[in-house]
């Protein structure tokens, strides 16, 4: 078995066996929910249904409820797009590409990473549907042959490239989190008594028994899916910019745009992840298995994609001037003193200078100021985005057609019912769905739980047995 | 066909292997074993063949690149070339890039889900289907190995029990099968 290093803190902390590790994250489901679910859940539902009557009254009356005109003809829609759809990939990232590279760190936290994006994706899905105005023709972006004469869905547009792009992302994700949930659900199947749970426990774990060919299975189908999730999960976000950069509107028409938004993505992702651990650990009484040490690995990602932001921000700025084009300047001379100038400070000190503080080492392990800097980091890459979208548009080339953007409260109850649609998903998830991975915590329990970790092996004669077996009689 | 199944149980997963080990060593047969997580390296020992779903998921996806040059070449360029700024749009090859992100998305569209569906259908898990471990326990710390007697008519009855106890199991249980 592979063997940690003895200095690094194990993973699980406490004299877990496996039995516990059941035990810990079964439990909250197990048990009536604390009144504080009630009351979150509560709250969740009532934002979400006002977003839910908004989206009504909308569909009803026509996107001139939005606060958009003639010059500003993108505004909030694509912005909440964009920043759910950016919050949407640290799930599938800490799942696959983490899994590719073998980080062990990942297993307390994807099971829940993964829920909060496909949450976050479903959130996403409605902007681009609800733009539409008439939901009831949304079909009409899948080339299905019709009554148009021959008339195809473009296939040389980045906004179809989105439907395709965010579908596969979406339905991609949800197989790969349902997969690692059967055996799971399997587990809880063989653990509750009262019927009714029984049984759809019995119906989500498919009849999952986990003999040994079906283990093997799942293990190629784990790590098969991670390798086609990763390179997807990189293609989404890079579709999303090719929406602005394959235009020419000064401030979009930019190239480093795939990247930059990929690595901004995961920075907003991973900020997301932490605000739900760092409440769901406690709620859940889950210290054991998120602690430190995750909060600290998360906290470097969002340093280093946090970083990666901030060099594209500056590269934009530098290259917009270099450039030698007037209106390209002029673009982000605007963005910077113009008057949204509050946001592009906003989005300046939020995405630049807060991830710089994870440099220090208290800072970046202590839970509160994490959980402060994930909500700062989620507020600047909203601002990110509507700085990109509005202030490149709202002066447009004839000075007659300058504009300003005034949200209009159904922007706003869209918005915001969102986030509680969000919650109240992620709050249901939370309460029937086991949100740690049981099954492969137990595979890591022997390498990096703290009981384990630096035993000496009692069943194979490994190279640093007698080592640890010597520190042990000292 | 009447037949006798074993299920010895342990509570951990190091001692099933080295006790599988030992009993496959001796040239029992191992059927089946049943566990809450994934035993590294029981396969090979017990001898479960490594599963072909990576070439499957390779096929699915040939399929999806295959359908998705098709459909995209029909499209845009026999039924209906898209005249846009004069680019030329006479060939599939002339618009090929614009192509490249939906032929991949939808590439990885029918691996995950083609494997995924074939993946059910072989672990014979669908949504109602009943499960088949032998107790409850193995889907939290228990670890049950399956020996058949029909597998391994060399043996005695007393004589698996006895060499199954010598490898550290915590419980036995018999059960008839018709």
């Amino acid at each position: 078995m592979h063997k940690e290093a003895a200095i690094r803190e194990p993973l699980i902390l406490g004299h877990k066996t496996y039995h516990d590790i059941t035990q810990d994250v079964c439990k909250p489901i197990e048990d009536k929910a604390p009144r504080m679910w009630y009351i979150l859940f509560a709250i969740a539902l009532i934002i979400g249904l006002y977003g839910v009557g908004s989206i009504m009254y909308l569909l009803g009356t026509g996107i001139g409820t939005w606060g958009l005109n003639k010059t500003i003809g993108w505004a909030w829609d694509i912005t909440n797009f964009v920043w759910w759809v950016g919050i949407g990939h640290a799930g599938t990232l800490i799942s696959a590409v983490l899994l590719l590279f073998r980080q062990k760190w990942r297993m307390a936290i994807n099971r829940s990473a993964e829920a909060m994006t496909i949450f976050a994706v479903f959130m996403a899905g409605l902007f681009p549907l609800i733009h539409m105005g008439r939901l009831w023709l949304a079909y009409w972006v899948l080339p299905l042959p019709n009554q148009f004469g021959s008339l195809w869905v473009n296939f040389n547009s980045p906004l179809l490239w989105d439907v395709f792009a965010i579908s596969t992302y979406l339905s991609v994700s949800v197989v790969f989190w349902y997969i690692g949930l059967i055996p799971d659900f399997a587990t809880l199947r063989d653990r509750v008594k009262r019927p009714i749970p029984k049984r759809m426990y019995s119906i989500l774990s498919f009849g999952w028994s986990g003999r040994a060919k079906q283990w093997n299975r799942f293990e190629l189908v784990s790590l098969v899916l991670a390798g086609v999730a990763t390179p997807l999960v990189f293609s989404v976000h890079s579709i999303v910019s090719f929406d602005f950069a394959t235009s020419v509107i000064p401030g979009w028409h930019t190239t480093i745009f795939p990247p930059y938004f990929v690595a901004g993505a995961v920075f907003s992702g991973f900020a997301m992840v932490q605000t739900l651990m760092l409440v769901m650990r406690k709620a859940m009484r889950l210290e054991a298995y998120i602690h430190t040490r995750h909060v600290e690995y998360m906290n470097i990602v969002i340093m280093v994609t946090g970083s990666i932001v901030g060099t594209a921000y500056i590269t934009e700025l530098f290259i917009s001037w270099y450039s030698g084009v007037e209106y390209e300047a002029y673009a982000f001379i605007n963005r910077a003193t113009g008057p949204y100038w509050w946001a592009y400070w906003a989005m300046m000190t939020c995405n630049v200078i807060s991830p710089q503080l994870m440099w220090i080492r208290p800072l970046r392990r202590s839970m509160i100021f994490t959980f402060i800097i994930s909500i700062v980091v989620n507020i600047g890459m909203w601002f990110e985005r509507y700085v990109i979208i509005v202030t490149s548009i709202h002066r447009d080339y004839l000075p007659s057609s300058w504009s300003m953007h005034y949200p209009s409260h159904i922007d706003l109850g869209v918005y915001v019912g969102t986030i509680g649609l969000f919650f109240v998903f992620f709050l249901l998830f939370a309460r029937f769905f086991p949100v740690l991975p049981i099954a492969e915590l137990k595979t890591i329990l022997k390498s990096s739980g703290e009981s384990y970790k630096n035993a000496p092996d009692t069943h194979h004669g490994h190279d640093d047995h007698s080592e640890t077996e010597n520190n042990n009689n000292h | 066909m009447a037949d006798k199944i074993i299920y010895a149980m342990y509570d951990d997963d190091d001692v099933l292997k080295d006790g599988a080990k030992k009993l496959v060593a001796k040239g029992i047969k191992v059927a089946e074993v049943f566990s809450p997580f994934p035993i590294h390296g029981i396969d090979p020992i017990i001898g479960v063949k490594n599963t072909r779903l990576g070439i499957m998921a390779f096929i699915y996806g040939l399929t999806g690149l295959m359908l998705a040059t098709l459909g995209m070449r029909f499209f845009m360029i026999t039924d209906w070339p898209m005249n846009i700024g004069g680019k030329p749009n006479e060939s599939y090859l002339d618009n090929m890039l614009a192509f490249v992100p939906v032929t991949f998305e939808f590439t990885v569209l029918c691996a995950a889900h083609g494997m995924a569906l074939t993946y059910f259908l072989r672990n014979k898990t669908l949504p109602g289907l009943p499960a088949s471990n032998p107790d409850p326990r193995t889907t939290d710390d228990k670890f049950v190995m399956e020996l058949r007697l029909s597998q391994n008519s060399q043996f005695t009855e007393t004589e698996l029990h006895d060499l199954l106890k010598s490898t550290g199991i915590v419980e036995l249980d018999q059960r008839d099968v018709k």
